[in-house]
């Protein structure tokens, strides 16, 4: 739990120079803060708001928005159960009342040994592969209660390594090189694209 | 022409296990609209997706060549913001074209860019989108080496970044305003139109253009092959094609790129080509035709076209692309529900018909399934309902910030004035309404048989 680290610090100023204004970086950071820690820290947080210049009230405010920001920690693994429309017609609801009972808590909640955090979730555009479930946002397709046990006790074992510990969203990130990189636009930049200046005059010559 | 011979447009190469790559989707004309959209002028690329009558496909089905005649002239900067937010129940298209074409969507992108003079181009993913955003990220860095994005693109003077940006659970960022806020990293919560029309005072309150995954996609077929090609595909102003997620009792749930306007329910629920009829040999009780938002269809909707203006007209939308298809044995009251208990949990909480409505209308709901529920409860839930829909009408009447509010009326209306019987087995009585109900999905044709009787 602290600040973000220098390594996280390069990648969150090469994310910051991207947008015309860095607030705009604050989900991407916040999340880079939760693959670092696991969940969103007080520290991490004021971290970004010096960061991005804006007050850790801001920051707060943005953070408590959005479900996936985790104030408390969570499971290394938090299952996510879809029980809309689709699923639900489908078992979504029996699917997530059996892993309620494999992993002996309510939906919310975290297992004693910190392994795992079921929640019941929203449509997460599987929905023709139903019932689905993600894995720290990794999708499992048509899942029966049988498959549900095989893939808890592979994670208990700890044989699924594509599968990241919570926190950790895409693994590649992107990066633009300087040498190819066009500029972020600030809303003060006020030039007409040169493209739209180049094609009027060639239209009017 | 049938259905068999319709081009593939948008997922062609779904089938291609390297289409991610920038190798893969080159060896299938890729880039290639690109290169033909830069030898033509900016305006005369942004008239031929005018004339080719795309509707957005992220749910409103406004047109985009028009859309994008909608920024004002000579404000600068302009932006570019992609909707790939895809949370809107039943509905699976944009995370496939993501994950599966990734290079398609950067290049329509980049097209849109140059016909509308956008400086710069975010593409928001839905936060739950791990792998989307891996391909994303991974197509942009080789794009960007090999020259087709950022600086000088293809040795022109056309200069554009596209960043790639993700959210973090919320369904409302899919709004088009919401979508801005949370860009600009504030809580994702709708502004109000007017004066806020995105085209007009959108991101950093510059004129943007906010467009969906699927309808940005389409964009390097279109300038390759031509407007007309597209416009031989397709009805009046529905044109080209069309992907529906078509989910729920089917033998065969998938998603489909069918004909815009030509194809109907019939055809893609129950052809074997497409979801193949329902499972078990059961009979259809409704289907949801646009995602959660859209009133339910029954039976007697199953020969209409999947057509903009013909499914608007009987009292519904193709809003997302999402088919729900529900056989005899589902508890509507039970699937209603859980409708509603999603839209109580993404409220934003800014309007307070929406806020403490949707709330309101889920507990009375859950008290009627769990059997607590009196027969008085179910008038109660209407007049709740219409409080935030008023009159129940078609499109319906604003009374929030945003149309979230009245779609939470949706589920409840199209359940209770279909189903009756159903609520009142629950509450173990005769139900009396006392609202007035005029959207034409929920009221259903003047013909139609007694409620309960099956379809
Ligand atoms: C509550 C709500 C949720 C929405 N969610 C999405 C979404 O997830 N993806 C999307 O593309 N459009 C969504 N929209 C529609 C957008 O506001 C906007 O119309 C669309 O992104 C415009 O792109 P298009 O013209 O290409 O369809 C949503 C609208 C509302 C009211
Ligand atoms: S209608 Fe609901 S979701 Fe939309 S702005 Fe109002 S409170 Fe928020
Ligand atoms: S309803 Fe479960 S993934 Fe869409």
């Amino acid at each position: 739990m602290a600040r973000l680290s220098s390594e996280n610090l390069e990648t969150a100023y090469e994310i910051i120079a991207r947008y015309p204004v860095k607030k705009s970086a604050l989900i991407p950071l916040l999340h880079l803060a939760q693959e670092q820690d696991g969940w969103v820290t007080d520290v991490a947080m004021a971290h970004i708001a010096e960061l991005v210049e804006v007050t850790p009230a801001e920051v707060i405010g943005t953070c408590t928005f959005y479900e996936m920001f985790k104030r408390k920690p969570v499971g290394k693994y938090v299952v996510n159960i879809c029980t809309n429309i689709s699923c639900q017609l489908l078992g979504g609801e029996e699917l997530l009342h059996h892993a309620e009972q494999k992993l002996a808590i309510k939906a919310g909640a975290t297992t004693a040994d910190g392994l795992f955090t079921i929640e019941d979730v929203e449509c997460i555009a599987a929905c023709t592969e139903a019932p689905c479930l993600q894995v720290n946002y990794r999708y499992f397709h048509k899942i029966t209660h049988g498959e549900f046990d095989s893939l808890i006790d592979d994670l208990k074992a700890g044989t699924r390594d594509e599968i990241p510990a919570h926190g950790t969203l895409a693994k590649v990130r992107q990066h633009i090189p300087a040498a190819r990189r066009a500029g972020a636009v600030a809303p003060t930049d006020r030039a007409e694209p040169v493209w739209l200046i180049r094609n009027r005059q060639e239209g009017a010559s | 022409m049938t259905m068999n011979d319709v081009p593939k447009i948008i997922t062609s190469r779904f089938d291609q296990g390297d289409a991610h790559t920038l190798d893969g989707y080159r060896r299938t004309h890729g880039y290639e609209g690109l290169a033909a959209a830069l030898e033509k002028t900016p305006q005369q690329v942004a008239d031929e997706v005018k004339a080719a009558s795309l509707l957005g496909r992220g749910g409103a089905g406004f047109p985009a060549g028009i859309k994008w005649t909608l920024a004002p002239a000579n404000v600068w900067p302009r932006y570019l913001v992609v909707n790939g937010d895809e949370s809107e129940p039943g509905t699976y298209k944009d995370r496939m074209l993501l994950e599966r074409d990734p290079h398609q969507l950067i290049e329509g992108v980049l097209i849109a860019c140059y016909a509308v003079g956008c400086g710069q181009a975010f593409l928001y993913i839905r936060g739950e989108m791990a792998h989307a955003q891996e391909r994303m990220a991974a197509a942009l860095n080789e794009a960007y080496a090999a020259g087709f994005v950022g600086k000088n693109i293809l040795g022109t003077d056309f200069s554009v970044d596209v960043v790639l940006h993700w959210g973090a659970g919320a369904y409302i960022v899919g709004e088009e305003t919401a979508l801005i806020e949370s860009l600009e990293g504030n809580r994702g919560m709708p502004r109000l139109k007017p004066p806020f029309f995105p085209a007009a005072k959108g991101l950093y309150m510059q004129p943007t253009i906010v467009n969906n995954v699927e309808t940005l996609s389409n964009l390097p077929w279109i300038i390759r092959n031509g407007v007309d090609e597209w416009n031989k595909l397709g009805a009046e102003t529905s044109k080209g094609t069309r992907v529906f997620a078509v989910s729920g009792h089917v033998n065969n749930p998938g998603v489909f790129e069918v004909e815009f306007g030509v194809t109907t329910f019939r055809d893609i629920i129950f052809d074997p080509k497409f979801a193949g009829g329902i499972r078990g040999g059961k009979a259809l009780k409704a289907f949801i035709p646009g995602g959660a938002s859209a009133p339910w269809f029954y039976e007697e909707h199953l020969d209409l076209p999947l057509e903009k203006v013909a499914i608007d007209r009987a009292g519904s939308m193709l809003g997302s692309g999402a088919i729900v298809v529900m056989d005899e044995d589902t508890d509507m009251v039970k699937a209603a529900l859980r409708l509603v208990r999603f839209f109580a949990r993404e409220s934003c909480g800014k309007c307070t018909p929406c806020r403490e409505g949707t709330t309101w209308m889920e507990k009375i709901m859950q008290r009627i399934l769990d059997g607590h529920g009196r027969p008085e409860d179910v008038a109660l839930l209407m007049d709740t309902a219409d409080n935030i829909s008023v009159d129940f009408m078609w499109p319906p009447r604003m009374t929030t910030i945003c149309p979230l509010g009245q779609s939470a009326t949706t589920p409840i209306a199209s359940a209770v004035m279909r189903f009756k019987d159903e609520f009142e087995r629950y509450v173990g009585g005769p139900i009396e309404l006392n609202v007035t109900v005029k959207g034409a999905a929920f009221i259903g044709p003047p013909t139609r048989k007694k409620e309960g009787s099956g379809v």
